[in-house]
């Protein structure tokens, strides 16, 4: 594991890193000072201004969409969307995958065999399946999504730090803290943990896209966020029914999905050079 | 290598009895019944129906008959389609699914392959950077934004080709669909053989070919081809899955009445039978793909079947 100070050098010198992460630090920004700077508002329809073209003029800088309302302010609570799912389904899916992993690579032997085969088993499921029956047994309620796009993400960070674990285990300060009586919690969430920061950084990364993808594909197909309320899933399932004639309301949506999926992409690969994640494994 | 294939089969029984009991427990978990969203009906009516379908006794006995019905095929009627059972919906619709997937997995492939290799070959050229950062891309857009701008573009714009697939007949349909599924795949693959094949390219019985005389396209066709493939073989089950969940997409865009749709028609109107029906096949053909592959990885590398 490098010093943080040399991690922070090579982020700074990592073009990748910078221009993505410069990107969405934009992206985020204009998300959340956007809907309050703009004199309109998410749910006001104005039938006077149905379908209007991006413009310069009155605050309309990505058009209105088919009821009037200002596509602007609506993308941007797209975002905002996409940003919380990002938060929530990566601290489900670290929390999970971290408590996981280490417990069965602390413990070895049996329980790690039953509990990877049990990984493995789950891995070869079509997991988005299963959420969309969630989705239709119980009620769409936002932090249901949430976690649940949380809880099927945690697979691949639960076996990296299963691999790092084991070999974490076998170094002398584990066998000090177990000679003086410390507890396994404790050895799992105060002595390991600690030295697992530099991959779960990385799987992080590359968690969040895949959650925000769930996330779009469930409100694309009309079973993720509800109206009035939106995301960028649903401004594109709103954009394809009305492309002909309006092809802004599917453009700038997809484009905005595209560019943070890209980032956050970038961003992952870019994470795993600096940390080096192959050399710790 | 028969062993071996009895064994795997084994193995894949829990995990299709895991699903079923999952998908089976959220159904059921679910708050409210399947009748109550509709008109009152009567008290009487109401017994009738939730007799019918079984929904009056308690749940590990629905779900011994469920499970007994399934193990003979039946996975039970639908709530919706009030003509149908499930099976048969299922039976109409996955043809058109599987002839959609199956093109596109041919060609993600076919073309995922070819440029990796290139890319491989001609590694840091420009081509080498233009096929990766073309993967990067189709990496991280996902199907439902791919598609309706190859739609936009290549439909409504320059009118190339159909963009809906009622009234269209001939196989100029298909086209849309299968590049919207493929071009994801195409990426990965791409991906996968370029790594692969720059490790195979850097082995010792490549150097030996190579100090033979063979030529470039010799050396990859009879020796790095096969061994620069097998990642790729391994990642199929992850596309197969990743083909599945695309379709249900593509159909909803292009208006295919294939099992996609019917799912997401179902999950909307809280087609309990329906949906439950779908997770469970297709969760079984994902598992059953798996096993396809891992037994196909056996007979392609010696050293898997030995262990």
């Amino acid at each position: 594991m490098t010093t943080f100070a040399n991690i922070l050098r090579r982020v700074r010198k990592s073009r990748a890193v910078l221009i993505s992460g410069g990107l969405l630090l934009g992206i985020v920004v204009a998300a959340i000072a956007g809907p309050a700077l703009s004199p309109h508002d998410y749910l006001q329809t104005n039938f006077n201004e149905l379908l209007q073209r991006p413009a310069t003029t009155g605050f309309r800088f990505f058009g209105t969409d088919d009821l009037g309302r200002d596509l602007f302010v609506r993308s941007m609570l797209g975002v905002q969307v996409t940003i919380i799912v990002a938060i929530v389904a990566s601290v489900v899916s670290l929390v999970i995958g971290v408590t996981y992993g280490a417990v069965a690579g602390y413990f070895g032997g049996r329980v790690d065999a039953l509990m990877m085969r049990f990984v493995d088993t789950l891995y070869a499921l079509p997991f988005i399946f299963f959420v969309i029956l969630l989705m239709v047994a119980f009620e769409r309620n936002f932090l249901l999504i949430f976690v649940a796009i949380g809880a099927i993400n945690w697979l691949d960070m639960a076996r990296i730090v299963r691999g790092q674990t084991l070999s974490l285990r076998e170094r002398e300060f584990v066998d000090a803290a177990r000679l003086t009586g410390v507890s396994a919690p404790r050895i799992i969430f105060r002595h390991i943990a600690p030295n697992l920061i530099g991959v779960v950084i990385v799987y992080v990364t590359l968690t969040i896209p895949q959650a925000i993808l769930v996330e779009s594909f469930l409100s694309f197909l009309g079973l993720g966020i509800q109206e009035p309320q939106t995301s960028l899933g649903a401004l594109v399932d709103a954009g394809v029914n009305q492309m002909e004639g309006a092809s802004w309301m599917l453009l700038i949506p997809a484009a905005l999905l595209a560019t943070i999926l890209l980032c956050f992409n970038f961003l992952g690969d870019a994470m795993r050079d600096v940390f080096d994640a192959r050399d710790a494994q | 290598m028969l062993r071996y294939a009895l064994l795997r089969l084994l193995g894949a029984i829990p995990t299709l009895l895991l699903v079923i009991v999952l998908a089976f427990l959220m159904v059921h978990a679910a708050p409210g019944g399947p009748f109550d969203d509709e008109r009152v009906l009567p008290p009487e009516t109401r017994a009738a129906l939730e007799a019918a379908y079984s929904l009056d006794e308690p749940l590990h006995q629905q779900f011994l008959a469920y499970l007994s019905r399934l193990a003979h095929g039946d996975l039970g009627p639908s709530y919706r389609y009030r003509d149908h059972t499930v099976g048969e919906l299922i039976g109409s619709a996955f043809p058109v699914s599987l002839k959609l997937g199956a093109m596109a997995m041919l060609l993600a492939v076919g073309i995922g392959v070819t440029a990796g290799s290139l890319a491989a070959l001609r590694r840091n050229t420009a081509l080498d950077r233009a096929v990766m950062a073309m993967a990067m891309t189709g990496i991280s857009i996902p199907v439902f934004v791919i598609a309706p701008l190859l739609v936009l573009f290549l439909a409504v714009k320059l009118q190339w080709l159909p963009a809906g697939w009622s009234g269209n007949e001939g196989p100029g349909r298909f086209v849309l669909p299968v590049i919207a599924l493929a071009l994801p795949q195409i990426a990965y693959i791409a991906r996968l053989t370029r790594a692969s094949m720059i490790d195979v390219l850097a082995s010792d019985f490549v150097r030996t070919a190579r100090a033979q005389g063979l030529s470039t396209l010799a050396i990859v066709r009879y020796h790095a081809l096969k061994p620069a493939m097998l990642p790729v073989l391994s990642y199929m089950g992850p596309a197969i899955a990743a083909i599945l969940t695309g379709s249900v997409v593509v159909e909803e865009i292009f208006g295919i009445p294939g099992l996609g749709q019917f799912f997401v028609r179902g999950a909307l109107n809280r087609d309990y039978t329906l949906v439950l029906g779908i997770v469970i096949f297709y969760a079984a053909l994902v598992v059953l793909l798996n096993l396809v592959v891992d037994l196909l990885y056996g007979l392609i590398d010696p050293r898997i079947r030995r262990r």
